[in-house]
């Protein structure tokens, strides 16, 4: 059976790319999922600026949101000032700092689908199950989160995806280095540049293969879940 | 209106004769050529395009057609095999400067003559470009081989996609040392800030710095003024003042 002509250092940065999307993908939702709440719940007059603030990454190019995250997260920057401080060094080339990149980068796209979701809900349900002698939190867990679902889903398809697919902030602070930081979209592009056309072709091949078969496995969930709960 | 006729006139023959001339520029060269650039277009009337890039990516998008005229590479390579390739005028290919490596940081006093701290590993980051892409990433390597030094370093490295980047990542502070162009971090015969180790010319193959005129540039009196241009005197000063070895007007 002939090998295929994915090299050693392919198969490295395949395993990267998924842990980085992986991780990505479970901090940010935990960190979006109260943004969304308190954007979709709050009154306050910071709404409008801090929406504007979560959707500010979709407008930047990501190779200047990534020199921008490179000058941060250096000596000169703040995160690089406490990271220094507390003896962590400096988190540009490293995973850390990718993972830092990242949930920057795909935030948008958390936060919004599951601010929607939130939003869907309407005042109906809250307020039936505050009558019913539910606290504000118990009402989160019990009502709100199972009827956000189909948002929350699309929260983890979306920043998977996007993850994957990430390219420009991982060229300005990854260095490429193997195992570390030299991802899938860094690695094709080294190929073609060195015109490994047959290496490129393979990774990108694999690529879309596996990510239109995660897509296509978590949306087949999504239409599940609204069969179930219409 | 007959003043302004007169001045119509009077314009007409610069317009007719003037042209423009794209070109792509190796990264490392970016600040001289900037310089030679606005020299050419104040001596000759003529007007220049130019894009800066990684050798490697410009050679590749050469071949795919992207419309550039003279290409100025940071290798002999690129534009030999162009011209084998069928893409640029033979015999058009000349050496227009040639690279100094320095191993530089942005902290004063961190690198001396006999750069130490390279073999003392006593820093956090070494960038480079990357030596796939890149001569100077390429001639680098060759220098850290030559030392001895490349089971130390190799954990230490990190790549930059072009010389410019790789410069990028050691003038933020975030790669404490790197081997970058001496063109980059040099003014008048002087470091700009910090300091460094300008490598010796024996230590790694000579970075000849190529043009070449492509076949897309036949024709265009700017293009070919533009290849001549690069061998006067006054753009072997510029070229000279900017840290390279130029060589004399062939």
């Amino acid at each position: 059976m002939p090998t295929l002509p994915i090299s050693f250092e392919a198969w490295q940065a395949i395993g990267l790319t998924l842990q980085l999307a992986t991780a990505t993908t479970f901090i940010l939702l935990l960190v979006a999922t109260p943004l969304a709440w308190w954007l979709s719940q709050t009154q306050s007059k910071w709404r409008a600026a801090v929406g504007a603030l979560v959707t500010l990454p979709l407008v930047l190019p990501p190779t200047v949101l990534g020199f921008y995250i490179l000058v941060v997260l250096g000596p000169d920057g703040w995160i690089g000032m406490v990271t220094q401080a507390i003896g962590l060094g400096l988190l540009s080339f490293s995973f850390s700092g990718l993972l830092i990149g990242s949930i920057i980068f795909s935030l948008p796209f958390a936060v919004q689908p599951i601010q929607y979701a939130f939003e869907a809900i309407g005042r109906r349900p809250l307020e039936v199950a505050a009558t019913l002698g539910a606290k504000p939190l118990d009402a989160f867990f019990s009502v709100a989160l199972p009827l956000a679902k189909p948002g929350l889903l699309t929260a983890t398809v979306l920043s998977f995806a996007h993850t994957v697919g990430e390219f420009g902030v991982v060229l300005m602070i990854g260095g490429n280095i193997p195992g570390q930081t030299r991802v899938v979209s860094t690695q094709i592009f080294g190929h073609v540049e060195a015109m490994e056309y047959t290496q490129a072709h393979w990774l990108a091949a694999g690529m879309v293969v596996f990510s239109f078969g995660v897509l296509l496995f978590l949306t087949r969930l999504k239409k599940r879940h609204d069969r179930v709960m219409p | 209106m007959r003043t302004f006729l007169a001045l119509v006139a009077y314009f007409i023959p610069i317009i007719a004769l003037a042209h423009e001339v794209t070109v792509a520029v190796a990264s490392n060269f970016t600040a001289p050529m900037k310089v030679i650039a606005k020299a050419f277009e104040n001596d000759t009337g003529h007007k220049t395009k130019l894009a800066f890039g990684a050798t490697g990516q410009l050679y590749a998008q050469i071949k795919n057609g992207a419309p550039f005229q003279v290409f100025l590479a940071a290798d002999d390579k690129a534009p030999a095999q162009l011209v084998t390739g069928g893409l640029a005028v033979v015999d058009s290919p000349f050496t227009y400067a040639s690279g100094r490596l320095v191993l530089w940081s942005r902290t004063p006093g961190l690198i001396n003559e006999t750069a130490e701290v390279l073999k003392r590993g006593d820093f956090n980051k070494l960038a480079v470009a990357n030596p796939k892409l890149a001569p100077y990433g390429a001639a680098a390597m060759e220098v850290i081989e030559k030392m001895g030094l490349t089971p130390l370093l190799l954990s230490k490295l990190v790549e930059g996609s072009n010389i410019g980047q790789t410069l990028q990542f050691v003038s933020s502070g975030n790669a404490q040392l790197g081997f970058v162009a001496l063109s980059q971090v040099f003014d008048n015969g002087r470091l700009k800030e910090g300091s460094g180790w300008i490598v010796p010319l024996g230590m790694h193959k000579p970075l000849q710095q190529n043009a070449v005129l492509l076949k897309t540039g036949l024709q265009n009196p700017a293009a070919e003024a533009l290849m001549t241009y690069l061998r006067s005197n006054k753009a072997l000063a510029i070229i000279q003042s900017f840290g390279y070895d130029a060589l004399a007007p062939q």
